[in-house]
């Protein structure tokens, strides 16, 4: 199981559904049948932005996070990402 | 806010979300929560079951927990299974095992997204039995062999925790472990028929606390739901006695339930006219009565605790279950009926008026099926009931 990092390439699993709610979202993984808390709408931006950003980096950029934040951020991501919620993304080529 | 806030208040959609298909069964269980035996002629049909999973669907419930009556008997049960998982909604049906054939086993092991849940209330057939009428202890292990032997992984076993199975808890995990199946233990709340026999089977108190105990050591392994978080109230006040699972009356908020005529339910555990949000053929579709029915809007209004509030266990007991006080006649702003400290006692014991079922699915006359301990409760209708809830001051009085 590998964490995800600032400088790697990461998207949402294919068979995870997200679903808004007023606080952020709810991640169901319909193979594991896991159901996660996404608390806030900004981890829910980052979540969604990952599978066209060059990498976890520019997904947090993207939503917005300040830099201060991003260690708090990545322990979500790989608190998903042990639930397989979200999986390293090949690296397309240039 | 807390995510537990975010739940008080209700959620765009449910996440626990109960669909009874038919009231119809081939058992006729002692303490049956929907008080089922008879199909209800106005039954959805196959196609409105349809277009129920298709709004499921466009509201993303990613799953729905499938049960009746025995849902299986309904003949489009297996299409409709696929319909659902076609569409989105994965399906954890309860069973009682007696359709599930080595050739439907097999079929279940090809499937993604289904769970198995099988019903069995004693680890022994004595046990078991007693309640849910003879012959039902070997029909779930059946189903449980069939399900194994076809390679179906990790089905679940549902027990409904009752004073005379408490002691075997040893025993089922054993029984799951056998069939590589998981553990799943709930409430036994005084519901539909169980209303009837909560006196005689609801766990003593020394039992609770056993269970509890048990939880504490084994729970990680064990699904629970919403079942136990009245018993958190026996750890320290601090709340950090909190068991595994959700730790909330979800009623209405992320719980809820569709009967087999359409019927919107506050919690599966709740089918009564005071719980009754609205019909989903009548009222516009079940979106509509999740998101504008008057009940669901009181009940992710702020709760007060009534006497419970004083109490230094309410952060993590909430007061308990509110389909337990509601049909045991307990206000529902105090305690559990089951309350681990006791304060729901002096209530139990006083005058208290139990509310009228609203509805009886219940076979008119015994069959075959029909649990001993029924026959043996069985009172001439001559004379009024008696008990500690008897329902007339002259019950029992012989002049
Ligand atoms: S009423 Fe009881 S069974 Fe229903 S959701 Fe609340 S705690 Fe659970
Ligand atoms: S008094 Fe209320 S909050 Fe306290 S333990 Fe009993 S049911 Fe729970």
């Amino acid at each position: 199981m590998s964490t995800p990092q600032l400088d790697e390439p990461w998207a949402l699993a294919p068979s995870v559904a997200l679903r808004p709610e007023p606080f952020g979202a709810l991640a169901y993984h319909f193979g594991n049948r896991k159901l996660i808390f996404l608390k806030r709408p900004e981890l829910v931006a980052v979540v969604r932005g990952l599978s066209c950003a060059d990498d976890v980096r520019s997904a947090l950029v993207g939503a917005g996070v300040p830099e201060a934040s991003w260690p708090s951020y990545l322990a979500a991501l790989e608190g998903l990402a042990e639930s397989d919620m979200l999986r390293r993304r090949e690296v397309r080529a240039a | 806010m807390k995510l537990v806030e975010h739940f008080e208040h209700g959620l765009d959609a449910p996440i626990c979300l109960t669909w009874e298909l038919t009231y119809a069964c081939n058992l006729e269980c002692a303490h049956c929560l929907s008080s089922s035996g008879r199909r209800d002629p106005r039954e959805l049909t196959t196609e409105q079951c349809e277009a129920v999973i298709d709004e499921l669907q466009r509201m993303q419930v990613f799953y729905v927990n499938i049960g009746g009556g025995e849902p299986t008997i309904r003949p489009d049960f297996w299409h409709l299974l696929e319909y659902a998982v076609a569409h989105q909604v994965g399906v954890k049906f309860s069973t009682n095992g007696v359709r599930i054939t080595p050739e439907r086993a097999a079929f279940l092991a090809s499937t993604d997204y289904v769970d198995v849940q099988i019903s069995l209330d004693g680890a022994t057939a004595e046990v078991n039995d007693h309640v849910r009428g003879p012959g039902s202890f070997d029909t779930a292990l059946l189903a449980l062999r069939n399900l194994r032997d076809a390679g179906f992984r990790d089905a679940k076993i549902s027990v409904v925790c009752t004073r005379h199975n408490i002691g075997q808890l040893d025993e089922f995990q054993a029984i799951a472990d056998e069939y590589a199946a998981t553990l799943r233990l709930t409430r036994l709340r005084p519901s539909g028929r169980g209303a009837d026999v909560w006196d005689e089977l609801h766990p003593l108190p020394e039992q609770q606390r056993e269970l509890y105990d048990w939880l504490l050591a084994h729970g990680d392994g064990v699904l629970t739901g919403d079942s136990f978080f009245h018993l958190a109230a026996f750890g320290p006040a601090d709340g950090s006695g909190a068991l595994p699972g959700l730790n909330l009356c979800g009623a209405g908020r992320v719980v809820c339930l569709i009967d087999p005529v359409g019927d919107v339910y506050a919690c599966p555990f709740a089918i009564h006219d005071q719980f009754h949000a609205g019909n989903l053929l009548a009222d516009g579709g079940f979106k509509r009565v999740w998101q504008t029915s008057p009940l669901f809007a009181e009940l992710r209004s702020p709760q007060t605790g009534g006497a419970c509030t004083k109490c230094s266990h309410y952060d993590a007991c909430r007061g308990g279950c509110m389909a337990a006080k509601f049909f045991t006649g307990l206000p529902l702003d105090g305690p559990d009926p089951e309350c681990v400290q006791g304060h729901s006692e002096l209530a139990l014991a006083g005058v208290r008026t139990v509310p009228a079922a609203s509805q009886d699915h219940s076979k008119p006359a015994p069959t075959r099926n029909q649990p001993v301990m029924l026959q043996l409760m069985t009172r001439p209708l001559s004379r009024p009931p008696v008990g500690d809830c008897a329902e007339s001051p002259l019950a029992g009085f012989t002049p």
